[in-house]
């Protein structure tokens, strides 16, 4: 690929951006404890005490220090908001867990991203490709009634929510028809084949809910794109020209289509990632949203704050990443 | 009647809208509990009739008037954050538009950025901190800084173009004053849009209470649709079979959605049609 200027000042206000949702994404985990009226340290600490038996005073001041350091309050407001920042993007030390001490959090992380980056780069691929396969029809086909019916069916699942779509599923292939479990527990390990027909098949509900909602939003937005572009010039043009109308659909109509719809995924991945999270955490996946939950449930501070500043940055960058697909697919920027 | 040029989608989103209203701002208000979200104040996981219409749940409430609550709340805050939100984003999308230049691209770059960071493990470290004691105003708040670039987004893009439109330009050189202009001419485009965005606030906005509320990090002693799910599902509901728990405020979600969601589309393809007359 020749890189232009169109192209550099493209990568350059994408990186903006990237940079940007990083420095304020961090900025407010960093500030949100702080809001706080009591001193969050001494209150969680008070709470881990009160939770369990008893603990070794040597453990308790680990703890102590690690909070202190996770929530940043050593030193002044400057060197405690720049250390933070050190933490989330270099080092990655958040610390051990409490509820699984001493196990350091990064590790329980590293151990929980690649369950919730599967099942969030299948279903948002399985669902771009299919609802934007389906909205290209429907657009490009306005009068059919399948495009019609296609789109009323769109138009009633895209509002629901995942939860609501991954409670119906627990009820329904869970609880009445008990086909697959009700909480996911992963048989065998490496790469063997039991291994991975068991990570599939766990995986198979939250994926679906994720699926049948997430289609309906491409649907929608690739029919109005599809249908404007069906009535431009060129597709006229290519018509008079005696193209058939597959070539039409598939050389004109398409790729122009599928640019704006680049460029939606981007900005969506945020939502999509809140939609993972909570879908995980009603079918106890082993994810990033679960070991949150399960963080929360045991008042495991240094394992929220590690795992929800890792999540920001991994969103961050999957949305980079998605932003610069575009100029591969959009020649206006690679040439001229 | 004004509705006669409705389509069928926007009739029934809205007819489904006004009940949902009616059911949340006006039959709360016969509510003969005095908190409904007391435990015990009921014989427990009772079947529907006997002066309970959808009868009891397992932890002794009426599930009728607990649904019929936390619609309530969950309309109001929906109402509170799309108003909050509205507002500062159409502020923050005139002026960017409007002033250009550098000012412009530091407040874009600020509300692409605000679009791209998740939101959701955001709201979930504040709930867990703040372990459900936040009023329905103080969520609306939150929300709103997390809703309001959409609008901004649009209100700023809308500003460059109706700016440099030709109908503006030949509405001024006709000797169109600028109020007229403003009233006759952007006014339409800005009004139609604005029902649109300011429906789709709503919905995000329950929608992401509902989310928050289900993994029990939004206000766990307020009603909401959501934390109604969140106590059915801590209670096993599903398991021990009470679907009108569970099932209430399953289907009063999803109802108020697809109606929202309904609405919102079906008068997007009105203001298109009357535009185009």
């Amino acid at each position: 690929m020749v890189i232009t200027v169109k192209f550099f000042r493209f990568l350059l206000s994408r990186l903006a951006v990237y940079i940007s949702v990083i420095v304020i994404g961090v900025t407010i985990v960093f500030f949100v404890p702080r809001a706080l009226p009591s001193d969050p340290v001494e209150a969680m600490l008070a709470r881990l005490l009160a939770q369990s038996d008893y603990m070794e005073p040597e453990a308790v001041a680990a703890i102590r220090g690690t909070l202190t350091e996770t929530f940043g309050l050593e030193g002044s407001l400057a060197s405690q908001y720049f250390g933070f920042f050190k933490r989330v993007l270099l080092t990655h030390d958040f610390g051990p867990s409490f509820s699984q001490y001493p196990i350091p959090v990064m590790e329980l992380i590293g151990r929980a991203l690649p369950w919730t980056m599967g099942l969030m780069m299948a279903t948002i691929a399985l669902s771009w490709v299919i609802g934007n396969a389906i909205g290209l029809l429907a657009g490009f086909r306005k009068e059919k009634w399948y495009s019609k019916a296609l789109e009323s069916l769109s138009i009633v699942f895209y509002p629901i929510p995942y939860y609501i779509v991954a409670l119906f599923l627990i009820i329904a292939f869970a609880h009445l028809i008990p086909i697959f479990p009700l909480a996911t527990s992963v048989r065998g390990r490496g790469l063997s084949f039991d291994h991975i027909k068991s990570i599939l098949f766990n995986s198979f509900l939250p994926g679906l809910s994720m699926v049948v909602v997430g289609t309906g939003w491409w649907v929608i937005s690739m029919k109005t794109l599809a249908g404007n572009m069906s009535e431009e010039d060129s597709v006229n043009f290519a018509r008079l020209k005696g193209l058939s109308e597959h070539r039409i659909m598939m050389g004109y109509v398409m790729p122009a289509s599928l640019l704006p719809q680049i460029t939606s995924l981007a900005l969506r991945i945020g939502g999509l990632f809140g939609g993972a999270l909570v879908t995980e955490i009603l079918f106890s996946y082993p994810g990033l949203g679960m070991l949150v939950y399960s963080g929360i449930a045991q008042n495991d501070y240094n394992l929220i704050m590690g795992a929800i500043s890792i999540s920001i940055v991994a969103v961050a960058t999957a949305t980079f990443i998605v932003d610069l697909l575009y100029p591969f697919v959009d020649p206006r920027i690679r040439y001229t | 009647m004004f509705f006669r040029h409705w389509n069928i989608r926007l009739r029934v989103g809205a007819a489904v809208t006004l009940l949902f209203l009616v059911l949340g701002f006006a039959v709360s208000s016969f509510c003969p509990i005095p908190d409904v979200m007391a435990w015990g104040s009921f014989p427990k996981s009772r079947p529907p009739g006997g002066g309970h219409i959808l009868g009891t749940t397992a932890l002794g409430q009426d599930i009728f008037w607990l649904a019929v609550m936390s619609l309530r709340n969950s309309l109001l805050l929906g109402l509170l954050t799309a108003f909050l939100s509205t507002a500062l984003g159409v502020a923050v999308g005139l002026f960017s538009g409007l002033r250009g230049g550098a000012a412009d691209r530091v407040a874009t770059l600020f509300t692409d950025s605000l679009i791209a960071v998740p939101n959701l493990p955001i709201l979930i470290l504040l709930g867990s901190i703040l372990k459900g004691r936040i009023p329905i105003p103080a969520l609306a708040l939150v929300l709103t800084l997390f809703s309001w670039p959409w609008p901004a987004r649009a209100t700023r893009s809308m500003t460059l173009s109706i700016r440099e439109s030709d109908f503006i330009s030949t509405a001024r050189f006709s000797g169109e004053g600028t109020l007229k202009i403003i009233a006759k001419e952007i006014f339409p485009f800005v009004s139609d849009w604005s029902v649109a965005s300011f429906t789709n606030a709503i919905l995000s906005a329950i929608q992401t209470e509902s989310g928050l509320a289900i993994i029990g990090m939004s206000s766990n002693t307020m009603p909401t649709l959501g934390t109604m799910i969140y106590w059915a599902n801590d209670r096993s509901a599903i398991l021990s079979e009470q679907w009108f728990w569970i099932g209430a405020p399953v289907v009063l979600v999803t109802l108020l959605f697809i109606a929202l969601f309904m609405t919102l589309s079906g008068y997007q393809a009105y203001a298109t049609m009357r535009r185009g007359k």
